[in-house]
């Protein structure tokens, strides 16, 4: 089949082109790096099928990180490039098309964010820029579909090798062509563009991060509560507990499907968070308590991610993820990881090297939890208010910093230095946003919900073959000995290997103290990464160096764990 | 009047022509990525503090260029004539006063 490449610079549409091509839906953020994966979707071309990939940006042929790494070996692949190209900044991204123009392949030329073209003045002589490059160049705007259609219709007009001139005079060449094709006319600055300007300064801009964090912060805080108390809540109460109360009649309490379906039953009454029951707590945990944050989180994510915000508070940070042995834009894995820690670890690829690949993924596995993780943390610790949260994820951030600081100091080599693209402000185009924020939601519920489900399964049986109480006395002398919690709380360590939330969920039922409710999430926050988490690791570390890092977890648990439980049984 | 200086020198909002990046033929290549090459005329937008990140306008990309980054890259900047000066001052002065 023939294999069609989406080319160019980072942040120039490619994605947006290839879920308009394909209608394969990929993630498109404005920054530099969204894609750092291959995608590969199907077309249609007068009847045959293609194969178009969405690959990595990159700037030119010699890749500087592992995602450009990816992008450059698909070019043996290909067998027509399409480069896009950001009409906004046409001369910069000649210095990759000239380039392309000499690997016998055949290449089309988008012209994309056409739209901006003209909001900034640009005027390009599209006809004469396709003279001289000898291959044809389509306006397009990939946001609203603009161009799409003949850009498909000119993809037979390819042609390889049309330009070659020695790389040494590439610069004088885009020199040439940009005097003969682009006009600039002057226009004031926007808004937006003083904006941009004022968030990168250091007093406005520090200023202006500590307010989008704290309003990001209640805005989260805002959504989730609400949908909790108005809408999740009482459809389960309302709705769905009658069901399950006709339902446990006809299954009989006692009977084995109950305690699996139902699970038991407290005073007649169902216990959402205590019950155990598949269609009860399975249900309940991930639906919800989670499901409204992650809504939440996503939403505000996906408006950091749109405006081009996030690169900016990545520059404001710099200083401080050096410290760590990271630079910048290592605030774009970590605040993915908040959300899921997933999509986090593979968003490492962006950083330059092994070494700051290890270190990042190594501080996230440990102590950045995920947002179905933190809604559970809010709703065991919440009722003792800010003190307790404020100790859990003050002590998250502390082992954050200083296992930082200290994998900094011992592992040889240097932090690299910021280079980034500052992406223009844009508006969040709100159906673009919807679109990925629905596909977010959907994934929690189509990959995570599943998992919850099996997880409280494996629990009642796990509980019905007496394998916890075993494992639970085996395990004492750590978790009773050092943590100071109750020996039942193995079920929910347990549990933390497959899915941390449910694992947290199930410290709901136990009683415990507030200390012991602290010391327990910290742990569980800690001690180990969830499966898929885990599983992307060996993925992107190799199995070597993901040991190494679990090695570095455990130690670090059980110091924490251990300080934790010796402060707080002091306090009380 | 022309002055020579690295862009971690250079003054907030001054315009400058770049005239040598002093380091390797890798960083070299890197930085003409982004357009900062011999002969590009840069902007500097800001500086954060404690050694941090410069960001400087070229063309109509802004870059955020790490400290020591920034440190190799040489700069011609027009000097500030007399001239120049006392005329700012003026203006000031009629402003406020
Ligand atoms: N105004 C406008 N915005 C666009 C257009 N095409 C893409 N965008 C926006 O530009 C940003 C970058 O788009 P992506 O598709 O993620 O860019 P990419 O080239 O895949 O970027 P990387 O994966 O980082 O290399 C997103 O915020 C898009 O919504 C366009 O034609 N006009
Ligand atoms: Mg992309």
């Amino acid at each position: 089949m023939k294999k069609i490449l989406l080319l160019g610079n980072p942040n120039v549409g490619k994605s947006v082109i290839f879920t308009r091509l394909t209608g394969t839906y990929v993630v498109a953020s404005n920054y530099p790096g969204t894609t750092v994966e291959f995608t590969k979707g199907f077309m249609n071309l007068k009847g045959e099928k293609v194969e178009v990939i969405d690959v990595p940006g990159i700037y030119s042929l010699e890749p500087v990180s592992k995602a450009e790494e990816v992008a450059v070996d698909m070019l043996k692949e290909g067998d027509l490039i399409i480069n896009v190209v950001d009409a906004t900044k046409l001369e910069r991204s000649l210095n990759l098309t000239l380039q392309l123009l000499k690997q016998n392949i055949p290449v089309v030329i988008a012209l994309n964010l056409w739209d901006e073209a003209g909001h900034c003045g640009i005027i390009i002589d599209v006809a004469k820029l396709e003279k001289i490059l000898g291959v044809p160049v389509v306006p397009t705007c990939a946001l609203t579909g603009e161009g799409m259609h003949n850009l498909v219709l000119r993809l037979k007009e390819a042609k390889a090798n049309t330009y070659l001139k020695r790389d040494q005079e590439r610069w004088t060449e885009i020199g040439k062509i940009i005097q003969q094709v682009q006009k600039v006319t002057h226009r004031h600055h926007t808004f937006l563009e003083k904006l941009g300007d004022a968030s990168i300064m250091p007093a406005t801009g520090i200023f202006m991060a500590g307010l989008v964090l704290f309003l990001s912060f209640q805005v989260i805080r805002f959504i989730g509560e609400s949908l909790i108390n108005y809408v999740f809540e009482p459809a389960f109460n309302i709705l769905w507990t009658p069901l399950m109360l006709k339902l446990s009649l006809i299954l009989n309490p006692g009977s084995f499907l109950h305690k699996i379906l139902i699970g038991e039953l407290f005073k007649g009454e169902i216990n959402y968070t205590a019950s155990f029951g598949l269609l009860t707590t399975g249900l309940f945990v991930p639906l919800a308590m989670v499901l409204p944050y992650i809504f939440a989180f996503y939403l505000v994510l996906s408006f950091m991610e749109d405006s081009g915000y996030l690169p900016r508070l990545g520059i404001l940070v710099d200083n401080i993820m050096h410290t760590v042995g990271l630079h910048g834009l290592a605030v774009v894995p970590m605040f993915l990881g908040l959300g899921c820690n997933v999509p986090g670890v593979l968003a490492t690829r962006i950083l330059e090297g092994k070494r700051e690949r290890f270190i990042a993924l190594t501080l996230m596995a440990i102590a950045i939890p995920c947002t179905a993780q933190i809604a559970l943390i809010v709703g065991l610790i919440g009722k003792y208010g800010a003190f307790g949260l404020g100790i859990v994820f003050g002590t998250l951030f502390i082992v954050w910093l200083v296992l930082g600081l200290l994998l900094n100091l011992i592992l040889k080599g240097e932090s690299p230095e910021i280079f980034v693209e500052i992406p223009p402000y844009r508006w969040p185009y709100l159906s673009v946003l919807l679109k990925k924020l629905w596909l977010r939601t959907a994934d929690f519920i189509l990959h995570g919900v599943p998992w919850v489900l099996f997880g409280v399964f494996l629990v009642n049986i796990l509980y019905t073959f007496r394998v916890i109480k075993f494992i639970g006395q085996i395990t004492s002398p750590v978790i009773t000995g050092v943590f100071g919690l109750p020996e039942e709380t193995v079920a929910a360590l347990m549990m933390g290997f497959l899915r941390k939330d449910i694992a947290v969920g199930m410290l709901l039922p136990l009683n415990l103290t507030m200390p012991q409710s602290i010391v327990a999430c910290v742990v569980l926050a800690m001690y180990f990464p969830c499966l898929a988490t885990f599983a992307m690791m060996i993925r992107e570390l190799g199995v070597k160096d993901t040991v190494k890092s679990i090695f570095i977890m455990l130690v670090a648990v059980l110091i924490v764990g251990t300080t934790l439980n010796l402060i707080l049984s002091r306090l009380s | 009047m022309k002055k020579i200086l690295d862009l971690t020198q250079m003054k907030q909002k001054k315009k400058g022509t770049v005239i040598a990046v002093a380091g390797g033929p890798n960083l070299k290549k890197r930085l003409e990525t982004l357009g900062i090459r011999k002969g590009a005329e840069v902007t500097k937008v800001s500086a954060q503090v404690m050694r941090g990140p410069i960001i400087v306008q070229v063309v109509n990309t802004q870059v955020a260029i790490g400290f020591g980054m920034a440190k190799k890259i040489i700069v011609e900047v027009e000097k500030e004539s007399n001239i120049e000066k006392l005329a700012v001052k003026n203006e000031k002065d009629i402003i406020t006063g």
